[in-house]
């Protein structure tokens, strides 16, 4: 794991106190072979920086337009995704999954 | 995740606590479960629903009245306290940390403790007691003694006897093992405590070679967290 929990949950701590809109991804559910297990997270910033991932990189761009959506708007939501069997081969595994991430507005108020 | 909540994750992960949070899936509300000055009815359904997740330490969802929530059960990084910068010690900390420990390798001879033989392990050239005590053995805590030489193992077994370490194990053969054993119970120890250290140490493959030794220890390691007992809320 390139990112542990701990240096996600630190950068967005340290995002919130320089007064940066911040969203946390969070992969809730898995079905068959999907990239990154239940806990995986990623945090982002209103300046699109990024910290850890939710999957190998086949979710990641459509993640990244509702994180944006969310901290705009405080309002959480929950992304289901199928990964095809195409994608699943693109980033090295033998067949599909499924993969359902949580986004949510870190800090308080919008 | 409101501030408050997230300074508490934060606390909690900086500290090495278990950390479980409940966040429902539509509206994003969250309950900290095992945060222990607060009693509800939510809180206390959570509890119940969430019981199989927490005692496999599995995050997942779960279901309460038509509404789903997320259980995350964050536990600390697993730790390796290696005792003796030995032979062994330099595959065993290579194995341990490909399986996503954290390694700290400690022995007061410099001539061993370098960071020549271990680029990029944490090295205490400290007496084990004293290094262990301050490093703070938890129950993610693993701790192995290599030595061989009783003033080195004996005490750090000691330290290691009194903490909350899932795993202590220690190299020597079943004779070593036996004066160990002898030595410990002369020190004051009760033969069921003793009994917890793992020795001879390793699973048995007969293994020979260093980095043979080094797998079967961190199989027996592995073995032992993969089987964990009850998580405590």
């Amino acid at each position: 794991m390139s990112h542990n929990f701990d240096e996600i949950i630190s950068a967005a701590s340290e995002w919130i106190k320089s007064n940066k809109k911040v969203a946390l991804a969070t992969v809730v559910s898995t079905w068959g072979s999907s990239p990154r297990p239940v806990g995986s997270q990623m945090a982002i910033n209103q300046d699109l920086e990024i910290i850890g991932s939710v999957s190998g990189g086949c979710i990641e761009g459509e993640v990244i337009i509702e994180a944006q959506n969310v901290m705009n708007t405080g309002t959480p939501k929950l992304l289901k995704f199928g990964v095809s069997n195409k994608e699943a081969w693109d980033i090295g595994l033998a067949c599909g999954g499924k993969v359902e991430v949580f986004i949510e507005h870190i800090g308080d108020g919008k | 995740m409101n501030v408050e909540v997230l300074d508490k994750v934060l606390y909690a992960k900086t500290n090495r606590k278990i950390i479980i949070l409940a966040t429902e899936l539509k509206n994003g509300t969250q309950v900290i479960l095992n945060d222990d000055n607060k009693s509800n009815k939510t809180l206390s359904n959570l509890k119940n629903k969430a019981n199989d997740l927490i005692k496999d330490h599995k995050s997942g969802v779960i279901e309460i009245d038509n509404s789903r929530w997320f259980i995350n059960i964050s536990l600390p990084p697993l730790r390796l306290m290696i005792v003796g910068a030995v032979h062994i010690a330099q595959p065993l900390a290579e194995i341990a940390a490909k399986s996503d420990f954290e390694i700290t390798i400690i022995d007061p001879r410099s001539t061993f403790a370098t960071n020549e033989r271990f680029p990029n392990i944490n090295i205490v050239k400290d007496w084990p007691a004293e290094a262990l005590k301050s490093l703070k053995i938890d129950s993610r805590t693993a701790v192995v003694t290599l030595t061989h030489d009783p003033k080195l193992d004996d005490s750090a077994l000691q330290v290691a006897l009194n903490s909350q370490a899932f795993y202590i194990g220690s190299l020597g053969s079943q004779k070593t093992h036996s004066a160990r054993i002898k030595r410990l119970e002369r020190a004051g120890f009760k033969n069921n405590k003793i009994k917890n250290i793992k020795g001879p140490i390793g699973i048995k493959i007969g293994a020979k070679s260093p980095s043979e030794i080094a797998i079967s220890i961190m199989a027996e390691i592995i073995s032992t967290y993969r089987n964990p007992k009850e998580l405590q809320l």
